[in-house]
């Protein structure tokens, strides 16, 4: 028997709500599928699952809100019957790290409708002691809600829908985002050495041959100037594998794959940095493809636990804003943080000559603990050589 | 289609885009960029939804024409009327 626990989603978020279960007990399921519906501060995530097999049973209610690290759900290893794990989970006694006050018996209960029955029968309608309980967090007076289950029961629908009257959902998710930002950005600057550098990139090639690039495209098939520099982070990764990574117990450990987490930032306030997976191996059009579908789904709140867990590097591009260069914050456990300023023609000597060429400022920010400056300024050389060979990219 | 269906149109489009933007505060002869948070993905998704609305595919080399509300919409009337 597996126990599946709420995976950690970054390190601004130490717990979630559960929304919805995206399986019920008795089914199969794959590696990367997603089972779940977790509220975070930042977004609605989309729980994926880290192993094959049969889910056994539902630990949470949806409404419940427990503490990253959580059992949520048991699982069948391949071959396990469902009596070896009752066996086993009898031997065992349920490995929570939070107790909690939910019921063994509501894991086999319908997971979407608080069980009804029982509610004492001396109250004037029925109302589950999770709806209760919900209610109570939530601040909404039980009385007041309107029952939709059997008997007029009060569900923990029927509790969120009066919740979502009650209080606007938006402002709560600003001021909760900002909490997270908050505390993951003060937790960086106390903990992370930070150094600087910064990088002036002539750009005249990238600029020629992108626009000859998008001139043949379709507007749905255009590239953005954004894309050709996180391919271009991407690959001179490769050569600076200390700066791609996280400080995790007292030292660096190397990421496996280049997953860049991209800055977004929320029309109504805020900012969300999920990763694109493997960016060092998509090519120019697919790395497009996914950043016009995170920046989609990130500013309308869905995003999946890949994707907000598994960052080994951030960018980011206030270039649109009109910034020159952008000097930012590392996001732990990641080490180090690439930023992009605006694009702009400006005058720029080369071979004796002076002229006016389109140039970006890249920095970066590293964390010192993991990398020193000749590394990081080596990284910049090879960011700045990458962009004028934009055909390689 | 005449030039107050295509302003209506692109508005439709920009509030889509930008859901924050208040008809009656966008001054049609100030640069849209001034006036709205439109970065060069919001601007790329604008010129991809003008695309399905109204068929006309937009290339980059214009873009630097396209600064106001009135210049698109004239854009897009000349390039409506020019296939007819």
């Amino acid at each position: 028997m597996i126990e599946f626990k709420l995976p950690s989603l970054g390190a601004d978020m130490d717990r979630g709500k559960l929304l919805e279960w995206k399986v019920k007990p008795g089914e199969a399921v794959k590696r990367g599928q997603v089972v779940a519906v977790v509220d975070t501060a930042k977004a609605a995530v989309e729980v994926e699952i880290w192993q094959d097999g049969t889910v056994f049973e539902l630990l949470l209610q949806p409404g419940e809100t427990v503490p990253v690290g959580t059992a949520m759900a048991t699982l069948l290893q391949p071959g396990e019957t469902p009596e070896q794990a009752a066996l086993q989970k009898r031997e065992v006694p349920a490995a929570r790290p939070a107790p909690k006050p939910a019921p063994a018996a509501a894991a086999v209960a319908p997971p979407a409708v608080a069980a009804p029955s029982a509610a004492p029968l001396a109250q004037r309608r029925p109302v589950s002691p999770a709806a209760r309980r919900h209610a109570s967090e939530l601040n909404v007076d039980i009385d007041k809600v309107t029952g939709t289950g059997p008997h007029g029961a009060v569900t923990i629908e029927d509790v969120e829908k009066a919740a979502a009257r009650a209080a606007p959902a938006p402002a709560d998710r600003y001021a909760e985002m900002r909490k997270a930002i908050a505390a993951a950005m003060s937790r960086s600057k106390r903990e992370i050495p930070h150094y600087y550098l910064s990088e002036t990139i002539p750009m005249q090639r990238a600029v020629e041959w992108l626009a000859r690039e998008n001139e043949k495209r379709p507007v749905t098939e255009r590239i953005l100037m954004g894309t050709l520099q996180l391919k271009a982070v991407a690959l001179a990764l490769a050569k600076a594998p200390e700066l791609n990574g996280f400080w995790l117990d007292g030292k660096f450990q190397a990421a496996t794959g280049v997953h860049i987490g991209v800055a977004i930032s929320i029309r109504q306030g805020g900012l969300i940095a999920p990763a694109i997976h493997d960016a060092d191996k998509k090519s120019l059009i697919e790395l497009m493809r996914a950043l016009s579908d995170l920046v989609a789904r990130a500013r309308a709140g869905s995003l999946r636990s890949s994707e907000m867990s598994d960052p080994t590097i951030t960018v980011t591009n206030l270039g649109d804003q009109g910034v020159e260069a952008v000097f930012g914050v590392i996001y732990p456990p990641q080490v180090a943080l690439v930023g992009f300023g605006r694009l702009e023609t400006r005058p720029w000597a080369a071979n004796g000559a002076l002229s006016a060429v389109p140039l970006v400022t890249a920095s970066l920010s590293g964390d010192h603990r993991a990398s020193d400056g000749i590394r990081g300024a080596r990284f910049l050389a090879g960011l700045r050589e990458r962009l004028q060979h934009p055909e390689e990219l | 289609m005449n030039e107050t269906e295509i302003k209506t149109r692109v508005i439709a489009i920009i509030k889509s885009i930008a859901p924050e933007v208040e008809e009656g505060e966008l001054r049609a002869d100030r640069p849209l960029r001034d006036q709205i948070d439109l970065d060069s993905m919001d601007w790329l998704n604008v010129l991809v939804a003008v695309n399905e609305k109204l068929h006309v595919d937009i290339p980059e080399a214009d873009y630097g024409k396209l600064v106001t509300l009135d210049n698109l919409v004239a854009y897009l009337r000349a390039k409506l009327a020019s296939r007819v």
